[in-house]
């Protein structure tokens, strides 16, 4: 499959803030390439360079080395700028910090209406995306009424309706409650599977990982794992070292391990895990 | 108490003034205002408190909300109408000690008060029968012209519209702070004007911070949706005039001009 993104020798120092004048630098050298349609989740603890990452897939922070191109097109050429930020869509963790109109539908035409798309269009852009992800009977409402899952869906549809061929979600569900963050999970999901969008969703909850296509971990500025999710959390010992939690499920499995029973530490999923568990207890 | 807030308050509705363009209802709000002080007589009052209880009527705005508009005001319209009553020259209708109250004085604070209350009720009638949002997009589109002298109308608009948007977020926050402050025993009821002004300092400092915070976050959220300022921009809602508009700007022309021929004949 074609490359989405790719990153060569990524790096990047955020100027100095700090008394002591020295630089924070975030990302040292990342070399990644993901694939168009994918679904991938990135992890980290705070301070990992994951956040500063996804900043650079859409040239929010532009490389302080190495580069990074978005279809071929190199994110530092600024004569390019619409056109990647058009192509990749980011969606923020505040949902308020985003919302830019005090109606719904006017806030989701405000990227088409930027990149002077026709009227017509943008009405049917804006119908179509918020029934993308499930509000289009909200199309009149204030913001600042609805829930925060709500508002953070009327946010993806706001990126939606540019039409991008990826969505950058950067701790999107990191202030919703858990329905909240079940209904943007989900939207994702089916956007993922339905439109082919390319979704790369950073986070620190590992069970947003489970149905991820691929699960990249992010350790100190580098990639310190990447693979499919069973591959990635059957690492329990080097994830908790990095001071990263494992899905319960895994970490089921694993102190059962620890006490001798032998369960694979690949089931994820809650029904899988019982399933493998029984399995085990009745050899 | 922070929600009796009526700025830019909009009640929704589907009567022929909130159907009305928005620039035709500035440029109403303007004629009325020209005409408003230019009125000076009986009659021409009078006509001027016809139009807007006509107004009031068409819009079915109830009086209830117009007069909640014109609470904060009440102190300046008192102290118009005291001043006016007690200081004009003229023919003295009454005397006590340095006091006095003339018949010019009566006229110019009825006159005043009357002109202040109308003034505001009349902008308040627009405010409430059309959205923020369509408010600005009207001052916007009215603006264009002075973008030839590099006025930055687009930006102002722009500002205006977030500003409005990020009102119910702010008092939001400002409660929510304000009960983390109670919690740890702030005390905003008690003490004099002076001790009040000073406990809202813990109010505003964490405010002003979050405040900055999220213009910033809104910045990036914008430029990540391609926004690059007004240059090439379409929208979703293109304003049309409508026959509607041609005719309300007709009488609202004809009253003004009417009230400034009757001023000129002395009335």
């Amino acid at each position: 499959m074609a490359a989405m993104i790719e990153t060569k020798k990524l790096e990047y120092t955020y100027p100095s803030v700090e008394e002591d004048g020295k630089a924070t630098v975030a990302l040292r050298g990342v070399n990644l390439s993901i694939e168009a349609g994918s679904f991938v989740v990135v992890l980290g603890h705070n301070g990992s360079g994951k956040s500063t990452l996804a900043k650079t897939f859409n040239a929010v922070a532009l490389p302080s080395g190495g580069s990074v191109y978005v279809e071929g097109m190199d994110t530092k050429d600024e004569t390019l700028l619409l056109a990647i930020r058009q192509r990749v869509g980011m969606v923020f963790q505040n949902p308020d910090n985003q919302i830019v109109a005090n109606v719904v539908e006017e806030d989701v035409a405000f990227a088409p209406e930027n990149l002077g798309v026709p009227t017509e269009e943008i009405r049917r852009r804006v119908d179509e995306a918020l029934d993308a992800v499930g509000m289009g009977e909200f199309v009149r409402h204030a913001p600042h009424l609805l829930s925060g899952g709500q508002k953070q869906r009327i946010a993806i549809a706001g990126v939606i309706a540019m039409e991008p061929k990826c969505i950058v979600l950067d701790e999107a569900t990191a202030m919703l409650d858990p329905i909240g963050r079940e209904e943007v999970l989900s939207t994702v999901h089916r956007l993922n599977r339905e439109k082919g969008i390319t979704v790369v969703l950073i986070t620190h909850h590992m069970n947003e990982a489970e149905d991820a296509d691929r699960v990249i971990v992010m350790d100190d500025g580098l990639v310190a794992m990447d693979g499919a999710p069973q591959a990635v959390f059957s690492h329990v010992e080097e994830l908790r070292s990095m001071g990263l939690t494992v899905p319960d499920t895994v970490a089921l499995a694993y102190e059962l391990g620890l006490d001798g029973l032998n369960v694979p530490l690949t089931a994820l999923g809650v029904e899988e895990c019982a399933d493998a568990v029984a399995a085990a207890l009745s050899k | 108490m922070l929600k009796d807030i009526t700025l830019g308050q909009y009640f929704p509705g589907d009567t022929p003034a909130h159907r009305l363009d928005p620039r035709t209802k500035i440029l109403l709000v303007i004629f009325y205002i020209v005409a408003l002080f230019c009125a000076k007589s009986v009659v021409t009052y009078g006509i001027m408190i016809l139009t807007l209880l006509v107004c009031v009527q068409i819009s079915k705005v109830k009086a209830g909300a117009l007069f909640r508009g014109l609470k904060p005001v009440v102190f300046i319209i008192i102290f118009t109408a005291v001043l006016n009553l007690f200081f004009t020259p003229g023919n003295y209708l009454f005397q006590w000690g340095p006091l006095h109250i003339s018949d010019a004085g009566v006229r110019m604070a009825v006159s005043m008060v009357l002109r202040i209350m109308l003034l505001i009720t009349g902008t308040f009638l627009m405010t409430y029968t059309t959205s923020p949002i369509r408010l600005t997009d009207g001052l916007e589109s009215l603006l264009n012209p002075l973008k030839r002298l590099h006025v930055p109308v687009h930006e102002l608009a722009m500002m205006m519209s977030i500003a409005l948007r990020f009102i119910p977020t702010l008092i939001e926050e400002t409660d929510k702070i304000m009960s983390a402050q109670k919690a740890r025993g702030a005390d905003f009821e008690s003490g004099n004007l002076f001790r009040k002004a000073k406990a809202l300092i813990p109010i505003l400092v964490p405010l002003f911070i979050s405040a900055f915070r999220r213009a910033d976050e809104l910045a990036v959220a914008m430029e990540c949706r391609c926004y690059h300022g007004g240059e090439g921009r379409t929208k979703l809602h293109v304003l049309k005039f409508a026959t509607r508009d041609w005719v309300a700007l007709v009488c609202g022309t004809a009253i003004m001009v009417g009230v400034i021929v009757l001023r000129q004949f002395g009335m």
